[in-house]
């Protein structure tokens, strides 16, 4: 294709973090116009992402050595098929993301403060699934966690502020348990660079305690049950824009840093009872975050939990990674229809919030029924969380259960199955209140764009229902360390 | 992609675009709402009696597919026995919507109602048209979200009982359904429907496997088509609003759930290898169990619709007879009743719930004199039920006949015996309502009457699809050899199945050993 060859000269992967974060630099500077800023850098930078699936779908991973320095002098950004398809999937999220923000925040104080912190935590989030050695992962880990704490804070108040606390402390230790692992790997072998780690990390000692002190440190940003109690009140709490970054987005930072280490650096490492561990937390998070979930009475609170419970689909990868050979795919294509699922959920909640005044689910009916755009979003988005058919988590499922049926794993696979009906419980009772007698009510009036952008979103998802085939193609064009 | 392909997908939308519309109207917007309503059926049938054209003048089948990950395709193919089921939905759909119009008149979120119940009749002519088993299982559990809001649409707290007990066994059965669906397309691959099935290569390394496949297959439809042990959603679901019942009945929940035993039974693992693998008998043994146990229960149910509930239980279970008798006769038995049994019951539902509407009948012991009030809607119900009894030459006989001669066939006499047995059962629960309902004498007011119309018994738009159906039900049996009945259609469905030259040779061959 003649666009392909055009395309190939074309670096993108520095723009990726550039253009965002030079969005926030004017969003801080021009705190009046900040939304506009805003808005052109979402749209920017999804072109940009686009651009760069195309490109690494075309001709495969992109490696590219910043000041002319190849590792393990320079630093390098490394775009491949899963680094490719996390960016794109963030500049899909963040479009809608951004736009709901301009409906919700309009130009008030506090969202002048949004535009820049949010455009910041998109720059280091790029920058993240772009980074190619260990060191600079931890960087920018960190910036995606000081940006999303000072967003939780945003919401302002006490309880808000004490979770963002708890949030800041807890990532923060799980911080420094990675940045001890980073330097026993950088004592071991003298690299940080990913490939260059893997290349020499054989199975023994050093290695395998700063496996287990990096994925632990990580574990706990991800909120894999039971180091996930921060995280509803962090996600339930937050102001609508920032649950959805949070949830859809920056739980998958953490998960993919540890795909990424465990692809790249640690394929050897094959502990053993590592994958019962992580595969038996994975379905204490499904069952506990579904019960939860049915539990609670708050609307952000029972999405919070959900996103508990498919935070344990995640790590349903140990047990697949090393027993059958497209399960990380499957894992990754899921938390994709995740994301998208849980951004257009939490958005729809957001709006219904707003209109009704509080988010007591049992009081939500008549707006429910006022306002069915953000109904159909809920119900649409809350199917594919469910894994419902035609939409991007029933691929996902299918994908996950094929796995684990492939590997003859079969009690993962009902866990799979099992989890999707704890799902289908809580979902279904998020939508019961619409079915009540009496009147719909629109509630307080709102943007037009707060009802449209859930239900985009949740239309999104159908769409991935049939995006399984090219997602599994970029995938292909991972690089992976090792023997594999 | 053809000219057919293009119209399979017309199909589809015919009701889901104005599905979708309707959700969006105001509650007030009746004419309009109305001429989506009913210009979306009009234009499904039309479409669907093109297609029936197409396919037994050419002998054409037509297909479209969309990939959904590599190597699995979505399908949709129109073969003769799809367009059974298709023809069925469309022609039900459309006499249900008038009825529903009728029904609902004056109660609230008619709009809602209205989206719902046409992304239901999507759901299902999807199911018709499937043309793999991936695609089957996607429409199948779209059917289970697209009827949830029907059954729980009166908002109260019986029909959110109502609702989670339907949502708890189709979704239980729709996760066994998606894990054997999975495990078989690891084992096989996604391959279309082809007659006589795509697994018998499969059998000598994988028997157990196919063995445990298929109880999971007939688990998770069975749920729907209401199979023993599975069936106690179907009589709760009974809450929801009577047109609503009428179609879960006759074609939507319960039909897409034999209909998929049968697509399994015939064309995934095909009759030959399911008796080989000898779970064709168990599945037998399931629904003549089913037969006798829903009969049984019918004849103690007072309530009306509870009564019919326990009948469809038990009805349905003889799609699945026929299909597990694994032979052409059976086969046709089973099939024709999949129509048979729709118009009939969806004639005895539209009557239920004329009685309930307009006198406010429940009950089977309130239908005392029930003929001399609203003497058209008692002569529909006395056709459907004396049809489902089996009585010739009423559409139930042609069904109960050719299962019967199936068993025979089969060399499996004894069933004929349970037929015999289903059809007193059926006798001593269907006949006192009529018994009541035209030789009693009612004393005092009706429980609750409503429509007293001065020349009719009750609201056309109530009468009308009730009548129509009624007449359809005894066409169907006077006119069975009819080249328009669906017994003839049947019969080339099975003697495409069969490769017999005539369904009549058959019998023949089974004559004369």
């Amino acid at each position: 294709m003649p666009s392909t060859a055009f395309m190939a000269d074309v670096i993108l992967a520095p723009w990726l973090v550039i253009v965002p974060l030079v969005g926030a630099l004017l969003a801080g500077l021009w705190p009046a116009t900040a939304r506009w800023w805003g808005l052109l850098t979402a749209l920017a930078t999804l072109v940009l992402a686009l651009l760069l699936a195309l490109q690494v779908h075309g001709q495969g991973p992109v490696v590219l050595a910043l000041g002319g320095w190849s590792p393990p002098l320079g630093i390098a950004l490394v775009a491949d098929g899963l680094a490719s398809l996390m960016v794109l999937m963030t500049a899909g999220v963040g479009l809608a993301i951004s736009l709901y923000a301009l409906g919700y925040l309009g130009g008030t104080a506090r969202g002048r403060w949004f535009w820049m912190l949010w455009l910041w935590l998109w720059a280091a989030m790029n920058a993240l699934y772009l980074s190619g050695d260990v060191f600079n992962l931890y960087v920018t880990l960190e910036l995606v966690v000081l940006a999303s704490v000072a967003l939780v804070a945003l919401a302002g108040g006490a309880a808000p502020l004490a979770a963002a606390m708890r949030y800041l402390l807890v990532s923060l230790l799980g911080s420094m348990a990675y940045l001890m692992g980073v330097v026993l790997l950088y004592g071991a072998y003298g690299t940080l660079d990913l490939q260059g780690l893997g290349a020499q990390v054989t199975l023994s000692a050093a290695p395998m305690m700063a496996a287990v002190l990096m994925t632990v440190g990580l574990l706990v940003k991800s909120a894999l049950f039971p180091l996930h109690v921060w995280l509803p009140p962090a996600h339930g709490s937050a102001p609508a824009p920032v649950s959805a970054a949070l949830s859809a987005l920056v739980v998958k930072v953490s998960f993919y840093l540890i795909l990424r280490l465990w692809l790249m650096v640690f394929p050897e490492l094959t502990l053993p009872g590592l994958d019962l561990l992580m595969g038996g937390l994975a379905a204490a998070a499904v069952l506990w975050g579904g019960v939860m979930a049915l539990r609670v009475s708050r609307l952000k609170q029972v999405v919070a939990y959900s996103t508990v419970a498919q935070v344990g689909y995640l790590f349903l990868l140990f047990p697949l990674l090393w027993a059958a050979p497209g399960g990380w795919q499957a894992v990754v294509f899921f938390a994709v229809a995740h994301g998208v699922a849980k951004a257009a959920v939490f958005l729809a909640a957001g709006t219904l919030q707003q209109a009704a005044g509080h988010d007591r689910l049992a009081e939500l009916g008549a707006v429910m029924r006022g306002r069915l755009k953000t109904s159909f979003a809920l119900g649409i988005a809350g199917a594919s969380l469910v894994g419902l058919p035609l939409t991007g988590g029933f691929i996902a499922k299918w994908l996950l259960v094929q796995s684990a049926l492939e590997a003859h794993l079969w009690g993962w696979a009902v866990v799979v199955l099992g989890g999707g009906l704890l799902a289908g419980a809580y979902v279904f009772r998020l939508l019961g209140p619409a079915f009540e007698p009496g009147p719909g009510d629109r509630g307080r009036p709102l943007p037009a764009i707060m009802e449209w952008v859930p239900l985009s979103l949740a239309l999104l998802t159908i769409a991935l229902g049939f995006a399984g085939t090219p997602a599994l193609a970029l995938l292909a064009r991972t690089l992976v360390g090792g023997g594999g | 992609m053809d000219m057919g392909a293009h119209v399979l997908l017309l199909i589809l939308l015919s009701s889901l675009l104005p599905g979708v519309a309707i959700f969006f109207l105001r509650e007030e917007q009746f004419v309009l709402r109305t001429a989506l309503n009913l210009g979306g059926a009009l234009l499904k049938f039309l479409l669907i009696i093109g297609l029936l054209v197409g396919v037994y003048r050419d002998g054409k089948t037509y297909s479209l597919s969309v990939n959904l990950l590599p190597g699995i395709d979505l399908v949709l193919a129109a073969d003769a026995l799809s367009l059974l089921f298709a023809t069925l939905s469309a022609v039900l759909w459309l006499v249900t919507t008038i009825y529903a119009i009728g029904y609902l008149e004056d109660s609230p979120n008619r709009s809602r109602f209205f989206g719902f119940f046409s992304l239901c009749v999507s759901a299902t002519v999807g199911i018709a048209f499937s043309g793999n088993l991936i695609t089957l299982l996607i429409f199948y559990e779209i059917l289970t979200l697209a009827t949830w809001p029907l059954v729980v649409h009166r908002g109260t707290p019986e029909s959110f009982r109502a609702g989670r007990i339907y949502l708890a066994y189709t979704l239980i059965g729709g996760a066994v359904l998606l894990g054997a669906v999975v495990w078989l397309t690891l084992l096989a691959g996604s391959e279309p429907f082809v007659v006589g099935g795509y697994l018998q290569d499969l059998a000598a390394d994988h028997g157990t496997a196919l063995m445990v496949i298929f109880a999971m297959l007939m688990a998770g439809f069975g749920v729907k088509a209401a199979l023993l042990p599975l069936h106690s959603w179907l009589p709760r679901a009974m809450v929801a609003p009577a047109p609503v019942s009428a179609l879960l009945h006759a074609v939507a929940v319960v039909k897409a759930g034999a209909f998929g035993i049968v697509r399994v039974l015939n064309d995934v693992y095909g009759v030959e290898l399911a008796a080989d693998l000898g779970v064709a008998l168990p599945l037998l043994l399931l629904a003549v169990l089913t037969i006798i146990y829903g009969s049984v229960r019918a004849v103690f149910a007072d309530d009306l619709k509870q009564r019919l509930a326990f009948s469809t239980v038990s009805q349905v279970s003889y799609i699945i007879l026929g299909a597990a008798l694994a032979g052409p006769i059976g086969a046709v038995g089973g099939l024709v009743h999949l129509v048979h049994q729709g118009i009939m019951k969806i004639t005895l539902f539209f009557c239920a719930g004329n009685f309930a509407e307009t006198l406010g009948i429940h009950r089977v012991d309130e239908m005392r004199g029930v003929g001399r009030r609203m003497p058209w809607t008692m002569t529909a119900f006395t056709l459907a039920a004396l049809g489902m009894i089996g009585i010739p030459p009423l559409a139930g006989f042609i069904s109960k006949w050719y299962l019967g001669l199936g068993a025979l066939e089969a060399d499996m006499a004894w069933v004929t015996g349970v037929l015999v047995v289903s059809s007193l059962l059926n006798a001593l629960y269907f006949l006192p309502p009529i018994l009541r309902g035209w030789f009693s004498r009612r004393e005092g007011p009706w429980p609750d009457e409503r429509h007293g119309g001065r020349w009719l018994e009750t609201h056309w738009m109530l009468l009308l699809p009730t009548v129509t159906v009624a007449a359809m039900a005894l066409g169907m049996g006077l006119l069975a050899s009819l080249a328009i009945s669906p017994l003839y259609w049947v019969t080339f469905i099975v003697e495409f199945e069969y490769g017999y030259d005539h369904i009549w040779s058959a019998i023949f061959e089974w004559e004369t050993p």
